[in-house]
């Protein structure tokens, strides 16, 4: 396994409490490290950077990945951890953007994150901004009416600054077919990666085009 | 969803001069595009032709996502967390009852600023059935925590309540209504306006329910105070004109919204509250916004029968 994947695993087993999501959690790491590693532009002791490119937890269910990752990056001591869904501590089983530094959105309820982002993209251009958004959606996440509006609206409305990932892992109880045809059918740049593969996943992440928004379909075998 | 977003309404009270409320608010909000960088109208289909003008002028902070309820309050919320204030309107119940989850979630729980502004109000689409009634409108939104609640009686109180607050940071829904009363009033945000003082009971009408308040109250001891802020509710004021501890509300949505409201401003002296407005039941017939009232005793008559119930007592 990868240096930086054994890091930030012993980083989410700090994490104490009763529902971790972890199958959730594993199934979005390797995602999440390429974008903060090598793809976003951020600032963690500025988390509000106005230059920033904007990252949205779409799917807000096992955020133990993310909430490690922007540990490891700065943005909050490693030691918050510890205090995963308790009393004291910030990081809940959902994240809160109020609470959380770098956090953007305040997600749990499926289906809001993405058409944030669609707001968000929309925002960006009408401020002449060249930042891009990117949200992050499960398959389950995908049974929600909202997903489509904001999947329709992001390819009538050409938010080439848009970018989605949906974390495939399977957790869906409808059979979803081919995701990135579907995206593709509504106006979106599409490819499906294996979403283990760094390399892989980095190379869908920095494509972009001039007049449609992109989805990388990242496929994870189911767990257990 | 089968709506007739262009209609144009006009009642036997609407002034030949004044804009009708709609109208008055697409005035208003190009005004403060204008004059206001971080204003974002975003629309769902209902009522486009009225912003021709900031569609030509503000291509790129006005957005009419088409006919996506839910994603025009989260897409309103991305346009927030960039530092917009976004302004967001479609038929009541399409923009309360429908998205109210995203209301709650990406607007409350985020703590983002965002107006809120609903045609449509109460069965002002009389002619268009159950599906495009929206009396639920404020109490659904009154459970929102924050949540600030304008109903204005008249196009100009519209507009100044709208520049009021608009961009003050906070969450406001603004509803607007065909039905209108005569003369516009001196309103004032989160204050009730003494119309007339009386010493049996207080009768607050809430926004265009007052010219037939004023009608039914005519010779009663009582005083009238006027409501067109119902969230946060102006307690102090009432408190000090129902000294009898007998309120009447008049409510132009389901009626008794204020009730807890009302309650509250006159604890620990007990409150006897009637409580008058749109009963909470399936209306399932059509005709005029008048024969409604008519139906269901929203008329001077059958408001002054309540209120002398009250008195009565």
């Amino acid at each position: 396994m990868d240096a930086n994947i054994e890091r930030i695993m012993r980083l989410i087993g700090l994490a104490t409490g009763d529902e971790k999501h972890e199958p959730s959690a594993f199934s979005t790491l390797d995602v999440l490290w390429v974008l903060y590693d090598r793809v976003l532009r951020y600032d963690a002791a500025n988390p509000r950077w106005e230059g920033r490119d904007r990252f949205l937890l779409s799917k807000g269910h096992g955020p133990l990945a993310f909430y490690a990752i922007l540990a490891d990056k700065g943005f909050f001591p490693a030691d918050e951890l510890r205090r995963f869904m308790t009393w004291e501590g910030i990081l809940g089983g959902h994240p809160d953007r109020n609470q959380v530094p770098g956090v953007e959105v305040s997600t749990g309820s499926l289906g809001h994150g993405l058409p944030m982002a669609a707001g968000v993209a929309l925002a960006l251009r009408a401020k002449h901004s060249d930042r891009r958004v990117f949200a992050l959606v499960g398959d389950g996440e995908c049974n929600e009416g909202s997903i489509w509006e904001a999947i329709l609206l992001a390819g009538a409305k050409h938010l080439s600054n848009l970018s989605c990932i949906v974390v495939n892992n399977h957790s869906s109880g409808l059979d979803l077919g081919d995701l990135a045809a579907k995206f593709a059918a509504f106006g979106w740049s599409a490819a499906t990666v294996n979403g283990r593969d760094h390399d892989a996943i980095y190379a869908a992440l920095t494509h972009t085009e001039q007049d449609r928004p992109s989805v990388v379909v990242a496929q994870i075998a189911r767990a257990g | 969803m089968d709506i007739k977003p262009e209609k144009t309404e006009v009642t036997a009270t609407t002034s030949a001069i004044e804009p009708a409320m709609r109208e008055q608010f697409a005035r208003t909000v190009e005004n403060m595009m204008a004059r206001d960088e971080r204003v974002a109208l975003l629309l769902a289909e209902i009522s486009v032709s009225l912003f021709k003008r900031a569609l030509r002028d503000f291509p790129e902070r006005v957005v009419n996502v088409g006919i996506m309820e839910q994603t025009l309050v989260s897409a309103a919320a991305g346009f927030a967390l960039e530092g917009f204030i976004p302004v967001l309107h479609s038929i009541a119940p399409f923009l309360v009852e429908r998205p109210f989850e995203q209301i709650k979630d990406d607007f409350c729980y985020q703590n983002l600023p965002g107006n809120f502004v609903s045609n449509g109000a109460s069965y002002d689409y009389s002619e268009e059935g159950m599906t495009h009634h929206g009396f639920a409108d404020v109490p659904v939104l009154r459970s929102l925590p924050g949540m600030r609640i304008v109903v204005p009686g008249a196009p100009a109180e519209l507009d100044t309540l709208f520049r009021a607050v608009y961009g003050d940071g906070g969450r406001t829904y603004f509803r607007t209504s065909v039905k209108r009363n005569r003369e516009e009033r001196p309103v004032r945000f989160g204050a009730l306006d003494v119309v007339r003082e009386g010493s049996r009971a207080a009768v607050v009408a809430v926004g265009p329910m007052l010219d037939a308040t004023l009608a039914a109250a005519g010779d009663l001891d009582v005083s009238v105070l006027y409501c067109t802020t119902v969230a946060p509710f102006d307690g102090e004021t009432l408190r000090a004109h129902a000294t009898a501890g007998k309120v009447a509300l008049v409510e132009p949505y389901e009626a008794g919204a204020l009730v807890p409201d009302v309650v509250a401003a006159l604890a620990p002296r007990p409150a006897r509250v009637e409580a008058i407005g749109v009963p909470r039941a399936v209306l399932s017939r059509y005709g005029t916004p008048e024969q409604h009232d008519e139906a269901l005793g929203l008329t001077p008559s059958g408001i002054r029968a309540r209120i002398t119930r009250l008195l009565d007592e």
